[in-house]
C-alpha cells in the first residue's frame, strides 16, 4: 500500500527549510491545490544574517573548490531531473519546455563552475607603474547579494542570475519567480545535497511587489541583481544606502538561451577591485 | 569582621524546574511594538554594564568602550547612556578618568575574578585597591567550590567580609549559576548573597556556559522579590553573559516587570552585563527610527 504525499513549499534560509514567519502562504496562478510559503519582510530581515555566516564559508574557501561545488549542483540537478522537470510542469511549462529549461539550467551550472577559478585573471590585472614596484589589481567579493529573479522562467530565471553573484563569492539572497515559484524552492534540495554552505544561498518565495522595496531598503544587503526592467523607485531606495544595483533586462527568448546567459558582466558589478603595490626587490 | 553574631537562615523553598521554565517560557511571547519596544529599548541601553573582560584589554580599548557607554549613538540624544562600564581592576583608573562627568559609573570585577580560587587576604585587597582606583560598583564571584561542598556559612562570610572592604562601593554578587547545577542550588546562593549584604545578585561571569538564561534570571528575580517582601530590603539583579539580542533582552525586561512590578524597572534594580546586545539594540533603535534594517557595520565596533 503506498500514500501519496504532497510537499509544502517553504522557504531556504541558512541551510533550513522554514515556513514564513508570517504564517502566510499563496498560491500560485493556477495551482489553488498548492500553498507555496509567502515570505514577510521578516523572513528577508532573518535571511540577511544567515547570508552573513554562509558568505564567511563562501568566500573562504577557495576559488577553485567554489567551482567544484558548483559542478556538484549541476550533478545534482542532473540526477533530480525527473523531480525537477515535475517541477517546472507544475509551473505551467509543457513536456519540450520543461526539458529544454531543464538542460539549460544545467549546462549554465557548469559554465558557471569552470568560471569560479577565472573571475580572477578575468577581472584583476596586472598593472603598468612608474617606478620600481608590481602592481597588481585583485578582486573581492562584495558580500551579500538580493537578488530578484526574472519572472520569465521559473528554473532558470532565478539560477542565471544566483551563478554569476556566487561565482564572484558572493552569498546569495534570492527571491523566486512570484508565478511559478517550484522550480526555484526545489533548487534549495538540490543546494543542502551538493556541499554549499549553509546561508551562502538563500530562496524566498512571496509577492515581488510586496518584497523588491525591502531589498532595496535592506542597509545589510551590499547589491542587487533584478530580473527586470530597470524601476525607479528601487534604484531610488538603493542609492539611499549606496546600494549597487544591475538590472538584466533581456527579451522573454533569451531566458532560453544558454549563450546569452554567460553573462561576465553580470560577475563583474559584485566584486570589489583591490589593488596592491609591491616593491621590485634591487 | 569575618562572622556574625546571629546565626543566619539559609533555608530556602524548593524550586519546581518544570513551572519555572514554563513561566520563564510563556513570558517571552509577548508581543512588543512600536512605542513600548522603543521604550523599551531605551532602558534596556540605560541598563548595560558595557562589558569588557578580556587578557587583550588595553587602556585605549577601555577608553572606547567609556565613551561608548556614555554616548552609545552620538548622533541621537534621546538615547540614554549606558549605567555602567565593567572592566578588570588593573584598568579602573583608565576607566574612572574617561567616565568622569558623564555619569556612567565604573565597575570592577574583582576577588579572583572569574574563578574566585585565591586566598581571602588577596581577595580582599584586590577590592581595596579597585575602590581605591575609582570602581563605585565591585563585582565579585562566590567561592563555588564551598558552596558546592554544603558550606554555606564560608561563602556567607566571605561576602560580609567583601561587603566591608567595598565602603561606599555597591556589591554585585556573582553567583555562576552555569557552575551550581541547580535551580535549588540558585535559589539557595541568591538567599545567601543577599542575606550577606549583596546590593545586586548577578547570574555569571560570561566565562562559562551556560551563562545567563530566562528562567534562572526569573527565579532570582523571585528570590529578590521574596526578599524584599521578608526584609523590606531591596536587592537587584543583573543578568550576564550570553544575551546578545534586543529581542532577547526585552524579554527579560517582561521578567522583571511581572515577577518584581514597576520599582525594578530602573538601572538601579536590573542591569544587563553585555557588550555586542548594545549594538544589536541601537540597531533596533535606528530601525524603529528610519523603518529600514541597519548594517551591522554602521555601528562601531567595540
Amino acid at each position: 500500500m503506498s500514500v501519496s504525499v504532497r510537499k509544502t513549499y517553504k522557504l531556504y534560509v541558512g541551510g533550513k527549510f522554514p515556513r514564513s514567519e508570517s504564517g502566510r502562504v499563496y498560491q500560485p496562478a493556477g495551482n489553488t491545490a498548492m500553498n507555496v510559503a509567502r515570505a514577510s519582510r521578516k523572513d528577508l530581515r532573518d535571511a540577511v544574517p544567515a547570508a552573513r555566516k554562509g558568505l564567511a564559508t563562501w568566500s573562504g574557501s577557495a576559488a577553485y573548490l567554489r567551482g567544484q561545488i558548483l559542478y556538484r549542483l549541476a550533478e545534482m540537478l542532473e540526477s533530480r531531473r525527473d523531480a525537477m522537470l515535475q517541477e517546472l510542469r507544475l509551473g505551467g511549462a509543457t513536456p519540450a519546455a520543461a526539458k529544454r529549461e531543464l538542460e539549460t539550467a544545467i549546462d549554465l551550472t557548469v559554465w558557471y563552475a569552470g568560471l569560479c577559478d577565472k573571475v580572477e585573471s578575468l577581472l584583476g590585472s596586472q598593472n603598468a607603474v612608474q617606478g620600481p614596484f608590481f602592481n597588481f589589481t585583485t578582486v573581492e567579493p562584495t558580500g551579500v547579494i538580493g537578488v530578484l529573479a526574472a519572472p520569465e522562467s521559473p528554473l532558470v530565471g532565478t539560477l542565471a542570475l544566483a551563478l554569476p553573484v556566487l561565482a564572484g563569492g558572493n552569498a546569495v539572497v534570492a527571491l523566486v519567480s512570484e508565478a511559478a515559484p517550484f522550480a526555484g524552492l526545489a533548487l534549495g534540495e538540490v543546494c543542502a545535497s551538493s556541499d554549499v554552505p549553509a546561508g551562502a544561498i538563500n530562496l524566498l518565495s512571496g509577492r515581488r511587489d510586496e518584497l523588491a522595496l525591502q531589498f532595496a531598503e535592506h542597509r545589510d544587503i551590499d547589491g542587487l541583481l533584478i530580473g527586470g526592467a530597470p524601476d525607479a523607485a528601487l534604484s531610488a531606495a538603493a542609492a539611499d544606502n549606496v546600494k549597487r544595483v544591475r538590472y538584466c533586462d533581456l527579451p522573454r527568448a533569451a531566458w532560453g538561451r544558454v549563450e546569452q546567459l554567460r553573462q561576465l558582466a553580470w560577475v563583474e558589478p559584485f566584486v570589489e577591485a583591490k589593488t596592491l603595490w609591491h616593491p621590485v626587490a634591487p | 569582621m569575618s562572622s556574625s553574631p546571629i546565626k543566619p537562615d539559609f533555608r530556602v523553598p524548593p524550586v519546581d524546574a518544570v513551572a519555572l521554565e514554563t513561566r520563564a517560557a510563556d513570558l517571552a511571547t509577548r508581543s512588543i511594538k512600536k512605542h513600548a519596544k522603543e521604550r523599551g529599548l531605551k532602558l534596556v541601553v540605560a541598563m548595560i554594564d558595557l562589558t569588557t573582560l578580556e587578557g587583550q584589554d588595553s587602556p585605549g580599548k577601555v577608553r572606547h568602550l567609556c565613551s561608548k557607554a556614555a554616548t552609545p549613538l552620538p548622533r541621537r540624544e534621546d538615547v540614554p547612556s549606558c549605567a555602567a562600564v565593567c572592566v578588570y581592576p588593573d584598568l579602573v583608573s583608565v576607566a574612572a578618568q574617561a567616565v568622569a562627568g558623564t555619569g556612567v559609573q565604573v565597575a570592577s570585577v574583582a576577588t579572583g575574578f572569574p574563578a574566585g580560587r585565591t586566598d581571602r587576604r588577596t581577595k580582599l585587597r584586590e577590592v581595596a585597591l579597585a575602590v581605591q582606583a575609582g570602581a563605585s560598583e565591585i563585582d565579585m564571584v562566590i567561592d563555588r567550590g564551598a558552596f558546592l561542598a554544603g558550606r554555606d556559612r564560608a561563602v556567607y562570610d566571605e561576602i560580609r567580609a567583601v561587603k566591608d572592604a567595598c565602603g561606599e562601593a555597591h556589591l554585585k554578587v556573582i553567583l555562576e549559576t552555569g557552575e551550581l547545577g541547580t535551580y535549588d542550588n540558585v535559589r539557595r546562593a541568591s538567599h545567601v548573597a543577599m542575606l550577606a549584604g549583596a546590593d545586586f545578585i548577578k547570574t555569571s561571569t560570561g566565562k562559562i556556559s551556560p551563562a545567563s538564561t530566562r528562567p534562572t534570571v526569573l527565579l532570582m528575580l523571585e528570590a529578590a522579590r521574596d526578599h524584599f517582601l521578608e526584609t523590606g530590603r531591596m536587592v537587584g539583579v543583573k543578568a550576564a553573559g550570553g544575551i546578545r539580542t534586543a529581542k532577547d533582552a526585552l524579554r527579560y525586561l517582561v521578567l522583571v516587570n511581572e515577577t518584581c512590578g514597576d520599582s525594578w524597572m530602573s538601572p538601579d534594580w536590573f542591569r544587563f552585563g553585555a557588550s555586542s546586545l548594545l549594538n544589536d539594540v541601537l540597531m533596533q533603535l535606528e530601525k524603529l527610527r528610519t523603518g529600514r534594517y541597519q548594517r551591522p557595520t554602521d555601528f562601531s565596533r567595540d
